[in-house]
């Protein structure tokens, strides 16, 4: 009977490899699929039960925080301000993941970034549980609420952006309407999938953070981007002359392209000065068919279209557009920004920090510095770094006496704040004739010393004639409030 | 096999009048180890859990301490030529599932591993009972009939009216005087003992070969009756109780020890054509199948079952695991029981569940060399079916657990929380010992022919 004693323990043999081996696939290869599983909860309960770092204004104040509660997940993220900085935190949703700075800076606010590696080593000799570090903006509380309010005040539906012009630094960063990113954290999958649902059914779509990541047709204010082509080519001064008839004969084209109000510009030759105060449309498509299509568009890519911004806190941001192989007739058009041009709220807020800061444009950034659980240690701090000059300082000083005059004489007269010298541009842009128009400002403030630079755009205003949008009455109020909002502080 | 019998027979008489190495001081020495993994994964839990020390660890190390030296004793007394490997092992094993156990206590705020404590303190009671009472384990083949009657009215007695008892869908539990036990694993050894008597005396005829099919001889037709008879039973246990397990262990220990009896590979084939043609028809009646094969086959259409949580339980244990007190082994269903082997991989890891099925694999293994020293074929069959059928049982529960195979519900020797299974897995060792302890004891010059005169007869008939 030995003989098959021998094979039955080969075969238990057999059956224990088969063993090993299944559990050796399962803890070792299949472990790390299993793991990501949405509804494993063991991985659930983990990545809730660590305290994740807050998210902090530039005043400390927490925009984003997690609170101990009494179940089993132990805590809760909360975001006091909701759907205010919606935009700029996102939202921390076990099932639908992260997105905006909760995305971004995911590694730190989770503990997990190689940064806070010793902290993690003291965390474990010490036993304390390990926290996330924490995340300081540079968002300007003040400025971010007096951009809600004059958005959200009215109804509109649009975004406002807000730049220190010497740094980059955004100081504020509102899109409306918003949402509230406090049902995404709840611990109940349900009231997850009931808020992501009602989010992905509105039609007006809250998530979307209008303020860098949707690109519309900029219209006139990109008439400030012309202009610094124009200056910048040597060919023209603020006082040249140029043709501003009530309407321009495109070329290649039987197309007449007209002024808003049909007539002519000043007295049919305004001065650059002139033309841009009333932001004459024929006056800018004759300079873009005169600086040419490639000087154009070299501009447009030194105040930064063409490429990414904000890749340093990957907030994801749309890069602004200035279409490419244009002929003579759709360049006049882009030279007032309409065709294809087109660009983000951040994008026409660089224009004007970049003219505003002599020229030089600054890399924009929200992320101000990351710092350990204890939110005394910095771990990085951001340097404010030049991304290009985008003009020379004189063409910056004469497109800012320009912008001042206006808001001082022009369409930009409700963006006047009382003592102190003001630097815009309007834009009321068409893109369809279905749907009004969108109304934008940039401005930028002090003009003598600038310190911030914002920009508007309204793409829906309700109960608002479609001939009453324009970026001078809809925009403009808005702009000046965020500016005396940083000026004052 | 006549081969080695005649090996043993000629062996010269010298290493026998040497004294043996018994092993006993060996023994105590793992024994020493084993304790001191058993107390030291008790108090990890606790560290682990609630970062203290137990408070009753001394208590703890010194029970388990007594038990395993009342049990190492008897060795001493009535088995010293035992295999020292085996108890060890079945010491580690029971601390590891304590250690478990009382860690899913914390977890679910119950008390049930003092509960298991008193259960092994029974099943060392039992094991030295049977190393007492059963000096010689011939005389366990004496009555092969009234045995696997025994047998089969253990496994009957949860369909009885009173004092039967369903959990969890199974109908495997009787209930007296408030406390339930599962008579299928008392009846699981008894049947063995049964199967191995049984075949001793019958296995001259099964090993006659009948027509040849595809190079392979068949058992005459006649010869069928005992593995069919076994197979309806097993079927019939299995529709009943509606519990995969139990039948599918009991009919693979049959064969396996048919095999070892007539050496004819013919009953091992037939036996898995039969077990195939049963898992059809148990796949197409008993719901219960059904089911486990689909969640074998995509556990995750019920992502918060067991088999899903199980594997989500290994997964997060990885390589080196979470640390005793450390995982989350409670939300695996049923995690002190059937589970227990993925709780313990949770949180011991790759490493540890490697640790363990090595464990079973060596407990198993001194079974069947025990199998092959032992000198009677009774002795033989009955070491060969208690190792293969206790390995087959781990295979089956820890293959399910890991989604190897469908998951059937039995229990795992030794961590299983649960009094009846842990007790007759006492005996089942108690078992063990005593066949190791008559395999490698020096047979005494005269025995030797007094032994082999009943053997000697078959010797004549036997062709190979």
């Amino acid at each position: 009977m030995n003989s098959p004693i021998r094979r039955i323990s080969a075969g238990c043999l057999l059956l224990c490899v088969a063993l090993l081996i299944n559990a050796t696939y399962v803890q070792a290869f299949w472990a790390d699929d299993l793991n990501a599983r949405s509804e494993n909860r063991r991985v659930l309960l983990d990545e809730y039960s660590r305290e994740r770092g807050p998210i902090l204004l530039a005043d400390d104040t927490p925009i984003a925080q997690s609170v101990p509660v009494d179940d089993e997940y132990q805590f809760q993220r909360q975001y006091p301000e909701g759907p205010m900085y919606a935009p700029v935190t996102g939202y921390y949703s076990y099932f639908f993941g992260r997105t905006a700075m909760e995305r971004a800076q995911n590694d730190i606010l989770s503990g997990d970034d190689d940064r806070l590696f010793v902290r993690r080593l003291i965390d474990l000799v010490t036993g304390e549980e390990p926290r996330g570090g924490a995340v300081r903006l540079t968002i300007d509380p003040a400025a971010q609420q007096a951009a809600w309010d004059g958005l959200t005040e009215s109804g509109y539906k649009g975004a406002v952006v807000a730049i220190d012009v010497q740094t980059g630094a955004i100081l504020a960063m509102v899109s409306t309407p918003s949402y509230d990113p406090n049902p995404m954290a709840s611990h109940a999958t349900e009231v997850q999938q009931e808020t992501r649902d009602a989010l992905a059914a509105d039609p007006n779509k809250p998530d979307l953070n209008r303020a860098i990541a949707q690109r519309l047709p900029p219209g006139s204010v990109f008439k400030l981007v012309t202009a610094a082509a124009a200056l910048e080519s040597g060919d023209f001064e603020p006082g040249t002359e140029v043709p501003g008839p009530a309407e321009y004969d495109v070329p290649l084209s039987t197309n007449m392209l007209p002024n808003q109000n049909g007539r002519a510009c000043a007295d049919g030759t305004p001065t650059l000065t002139e033309a841009l105060r009333v932001s004459c449309n024929t006056a800018f498509a004759y300079l873009g068919n005169q600086v040419g299509e490639d000087a154009l568009r070299e501009q447009a890519e030194k105040f930064g279209f063409g490429t990414q911004p904000l890749t340093n806190d990957d907030m994801n941001a749309a890069t602004s557009v200035f279409p490419a192989e244009l002929d003579d007739a759709l360049l006049a058009y882009s030279a007032i920004g309409q065709y294809d041009v087109s660009a983000t709220p951040l994008q026409m807020a660089m224009v004007s920090a970049a003219i505003a800061n002599d020229g030089v444009l600054m890399e924009p950034y929200l992320v101000r510095e990351v710092s350990g659980p204890d939110l005394v240690s910095p771990i990085e701090r951001t340097e404010p770094e030049e991304r290009t000059r985008a003009v020379s300082p004189e063409t910056a000083q004469e497109l800012t006496e320009m912008m001042v005059d206006v808001v001082e004489n022009g369409t930009g007269e409700n963006a006047q704040i009382d003592g102190i010298e003001v630097a815009g541009k309007t834009g009321t842009a068409q893109s369809s004739a279905d749907r009004p128009p969108y109304a934008w400002f940039t401005s930028f403030a002090p003009a003598d010393e600038p310190s911030v630079a914002v920009a508007v755009v309204i793409e829906d205003a309700p109960d608002t004639a479609r001939d009453d949008i324009g970026g001078g009455r809809l925009a403009a109020p808005i702009a000046r409030d965020v500016m005396e909002a940083v000026l004052g502080s | 096999m006549s081969l080695d019998r005649a090996r043993a027979r000629t062996e010269p008489p010298a290493p026998e009048t040497v004294t043996p190495r018994r092993g006993r001081g060996t023994e105590l020495v793992l024994l020493i180890f084993a304790i001191g993994i058993a107390t030291f994964a008790y108090v990890s839990v606790d560290l682990g859990a609630l970062g203290r020390v137990p408070p009753n660890a001394l208590a703890y190390l010194g029970g388990l301490s007594a038990a395993t030296a009342v049990a190492h004793v008897v060795i001493r007394l009535r088995a010293p030529y035992a295999d020292p490997v085996i108890l060890p092992i079945v010491v580690t094993l029971c601390g590891l599932g304590l250690a478990m156990i009382h860690r899913l206590d914390l977890a679910d705020g119950t008390t049930r591993a003092s509960t298991q404590l008193t259960w092994m303190a029974i099943g060392v009671t039992l094991f030295v009972g049977v190393l007492l009472f059963v000096r010689d384990h011939r005389v366990l083949s004496r009555l092969p009939y009234l045995a696997g009657l025994a047998g089969l009215l253990l496994l009957v007695l949860p369909l009885l009216p009173i004092i039967g008892h369903s959990i969890r869908g199974a109908r495997i539990w009787i209930n007296v005087g408030g406390m339930t036990f599962q008579p299928g694993e008392a009846a699981k050894i008894i049947l063995i003992i049964a199967f191995a008597a049984y075949l001793v005396q019958t296995r001259d005829a099964l090993a006659l070969a009948g027509r040849r099919f595809l190079g392979v001889d068949l058992p005459r037709a006649r010869d069928l009756g005992p593995i069919l008879l076994v197979w309806l039973g097993a079927l019939g246990i299995l529709v009943v109780q509606n519990d995969l397990g139990p039948s599918v262990l009991l009919f693979g220990i049959f064969v396996l020890m048919i095999y070892v009896a007539t050496e004819r590979i013919s009953w091992i084939i037939l036996g898995l054509l039969l077990i195939l043609a049963g898992g059809f028809a148990a796949n197409a009646v008993v719901s219960h199948v059904a089911e486990r094969i689909d969640f074998w086959m995509d556990p995750f259409i019920d992502p918060q079952g067991q088999v899903a949580q199980s594997l989500y339980g290994l997964a997060y244990g990885g390589l080196l695991g979470t640390g005793l007190g450390q995982g989350r082994p409670e939300l695996t269903p049923i995690a002190e029981s059937d589970f227990i082997g993925s709780a313990l991989g949770e949180e011991l890891g790759l490493t540890g569940l490697i640790a363990i099925i090595l464990l079973y694999a060596l407990l198993a293994s001194r079974g069947l060399r025990a199998g092959l020293l032992l000198r009677d074929p009774f002795g033989k069959l009955l070491a060969a079916g208690l190792a293969a059928g206790f390995f087959l049982q781990v295979f089956i529960v820890l293959g399910g657990v890991t989604r190897l195979i469908p998951l059937t519900g039995l229990t795992t020797p030794f961590l299983s929380l649960g009094g009846s299974s842990l007790v007759m897995n006492w005996v089942l060792v108690a078992l063990l010992i005593r066949l190791s302890d008559a395999a490698r004891r020096p047979a005494p010059p005269s025995a030797t022919s007094s032994s082999t005169t009943d053997t000697a007869v078959t010797q004549v008939v036997r062709i190979r």
